[in-house]
């Protein structure tokens, strides 16, 4: 991958040159990560949405940052970028902090991945070796050591993998402190603002058209989740594989002072819901998903889904049995073909694709933040974002499907 | 591959595929290894959950992807009843535009198993509505003859349990289907590795229809390849005749002219 000759470096931008102006397309956590870095280093740089910033996948997410108990098999390129990034989240947390004063609830108490019955033990066992073959640090747990770290765990545990590096923030705690930070920072945040085309002259990013305007630009980072890919204007080579993939989700209340759970907790899944998740926040909200399903934009929820996250949560902790329902909703995550993000420069000289994050863009943040500010400021591709580049998806055999 | 040792072509309602493996979607580690799965597989036939798909994905779904290469075939999986299924082989046909619908309706959440009855029921309403049916049912040979009879173009019996991969459970039921019904005969469910493929066409079965052991093995392109030539092998043995089993060893060589010592 080194030395990429099909893809176009971008020149440094000037960034006192009046027009060096960035616009980044989405203010999820991704386009507001990057906006924040990108400020912070002098570029005039404007976030548009559609909507409210950080209010699709950023706010529909569990704010898990689990790069252990996530590692899948054929996914292992993946990981060097999940844990690096996972690496920097405290230091990110620490910094938005001291940056808006606002506490993002970092947490780490760890997570614990627990099986039910035999099967289910029998699975984890081969997970548990899977993770030890990467030389992760995790920790098998008989069923009784496992209710000793978390007493209301259902009495038919077997067996859990205890991952205590899985961490876990309140994404929506972040997504207000980005924002907040981005806009310190001198960061223009336009919401309630579509971006309709990317205007490209000469096959060159050249402007974005915002309903009747058209707004100059030297680069566009195109960090629109679920709807990167049907962006109009944009040249057929640099159009990120992304799909929306959805997801519902319940919240139950927990006392905050007296929580049912501590860690995030994993637990068998079935065909709607692969695995079922219960992330306890601090202020007591414990979140609970999630299906993943092909639906396109469709984000209703319906009796079954919720049904499924209900019994599976029930299963595993029968606790929640007379807790308040708070919350449900779904959300779209932006999933890529390969399921890895797609980051970097394109084909089409400024722009730059910060998307495709699947279930990880929360995990992924920090480090896509810098990657791509970096990329923009120095025109550098960093060899942790090489491999993730959009044109890896050329040599696959339905590129052209 | 030379056409004299090339597997025979099979047929299901008088549509001709090279194939013999007919794979589905679910549960794989992501959309690019599904499809560099299938490729690896040389399906032309590839199944498809139409209740758990929605068609409008901006370019990016799997029938986008998949739609133009491929045979698709929807099924009526998380179906329980005749009703339930029957309706949604409709929107199918109405969504894909064809009338092939591999029938599944199922009996019981922890099992799988199919519910006879009502596959029997949906069997028989959805061939009078002109469908090409493939029914997902139990290795018994009743079940399969009355399928058969009631003009399902194939038969699709179990090894065993959906995503179980114990492998075929009970060869004497398929022989005996094998000797009884003259429409194909598809293994669907339980293959777990590349033998179990292979042996389901020794026993004479056409073909196998197969998910969770490519989705889930640990590398699902190369598991897939895997069982392309084990359907190929079983086949070509099947078409070869094997010998007799017997307990005592027979020289390969004779012994005559040998020097005595």
């Amino acid at each position: 991958m080194q030395g990429n000759p099909s893809i176009l470096n971008m020149a440094p931008l000037e960034l006192g040159a009046v027009a060096a102006m960035i616009a980044i397309i989405g203010g999820g956590i991704c386009g507001l990560g990057i906006g924040w870095r990108l400020a912070q280093s002098g570029a005039k740089v404007t976030v548009y949405d559609r909507g409210e910033a950080g209010m699709e996948a950023t706010w529909a997410a569990a704010g898990m940052l689990a790069p252990h108990v996530e590692a899948e098999h054929g996914e292992e390129e993946l990981l060097p970028l999940a844990l690096e990034s996972r690496d920097m989240w405290k230091g990110f947390a620490r910094e938005l902090h001291s940056e808006t004063n606002i506490d993002v609830d970092y947490r780490e108490e760890g997570t614990l991945v627990v099986g039910l019955d035999r099967d289910d033990v029998e699975h984890l066992e081969h997970r548990s070796a899977y993770f030890e073959s990467l030389e992760l640090d995790v920790e098998w747990l008989s069923g009784y050591e496992a209710r000793k770290r978390e007493p209301h765990l259902a009495r038919a545990i077997g067996g859990a993998i205890y991952s205590p590096l899985d961490h876990q923030v309140d994404n929506r705690k972040v997504a207000e402190a980005l924002k907040a930070a981005f806009l310190n920072t001198g960061g223009k945040l336009k919401e309630h603002t579509e971006v309709t085309e990317v205007v490209t002259s000469n096959g060159k990013v050249a402007a974005v058209k915002i309903a009747e305007e058209t707004v100059a630009v030297e680069a566009v980072v195109l960090a629109a989740g679920a709807w990167s890919r049907n962006l109009a204007g944009l040249p057929e080579i640099s159009r990120p594989p992304v799909r929306p993939l959805k997801g519902q989700m319940i919240a139950i209340q927990m006392d905050p002072e007296n929580p049912l759970i501590e860690n995030v907790i994993w637990g068998p899944g079935n065909g709607v819901v692969p695995s079922i998740y219960l992330a306890p926040k601090s202020d007591g909200r414990l979140i609970v998903g999630a299906t993943v399903e092909e639906m396109g934009f469709d984000t209703g929820l319906t009796a079954g889904g919720v049904m499924e996250l209900l019994r599976l949560a029930w299963d595993v902790l029968p606790g929640i049995y007379d807790l308040p329902l708070v919350e449900s909703w779904a959300g779209l995550r932006p999933a890529s073909r390969d399921d890895a993000p797609i980051l970097g420069p394109t084909k089409t000289p400024g722009l730059v694709l910060a998307t495709g994050h699947h279930r990880n863009g929360i995990l992924l943040a920090p480090l896509t933040a810098q990657a791509i500010s970096d990329y923009i400021t120095t025109g550098e591709i960093s060899s942790s974002i090489q491999p993730f580049l959009l044109d890896r998806f050329e040599s696959s055999v339905a590129a052209t499907a | 591959m030379d056409a004299k040792v090339a597997n025979t072509d099979f047929s299901i309602a008088g549509k001709t595929f090279s194939s013999r493996f007919l794979i589905g979607t679910s549960r794989y580690p992501n959309q690019q290894v599904m499809m560099d799965a299938i490729e690896a597989s040389g399906a032309e036939i590839v199944t498809v959950a139409v209740r758990r798909v929605s068609q409008e994905s901006g370019g990016e779904g799997l029938y986008d992807l998949l739609g133009d290469r491929f045979h698709l075939l929807p099924n009526t999986a998380g179906c329980f009843t005749a009703r339930d299924a029957v309706l949604t082989a409709e929107l199918a046909r109405e969504a894909l535009e064809t009338n092939w619908v591999k029938l599944e309706v199922i009996g019981d959440d922890e099992t799988l198993f199919p519910d006879v009855e009502h596959l029997l029921r949906a069997a028989e309403e959805l061939v009078g509505k002109g469908f090409i049916v493939l029914p997902y049912c139990n290795d018994d040979p009743i079940t399969c003859k009355k399928l058969e009879d009631i003009g399902c173009a194939a038969v699709m019996p179990l090894a065993a349990p959906i995503g179980s991969g114990m492998g075929i459970r009970n060869p004497y039921n398929l022989r005996i289907i094998r000797e009884q019904c003259s429409v194909p005969i598809i293994v669907d469910a339980g293959v777990g590795t590349a033998s179990d493929a292979a042996v389901a066409l020794e026993l004479g079965c056409d073909g196998i229809l197969l998910n969770t052991a490519v989705a889930g093995a640990r590398d699902p392109v190369k598991m897939a390849l895997a069982m392309k030539l084990g359907i190929e092998a079983g086949r070509h043995a099947f078409e070869a005749g094997r010998i007799p089993r017997r307990l005592y060893a027979t020289a390969s060589t004779p012994t005559d002219g040998a020097i005595e010592l």
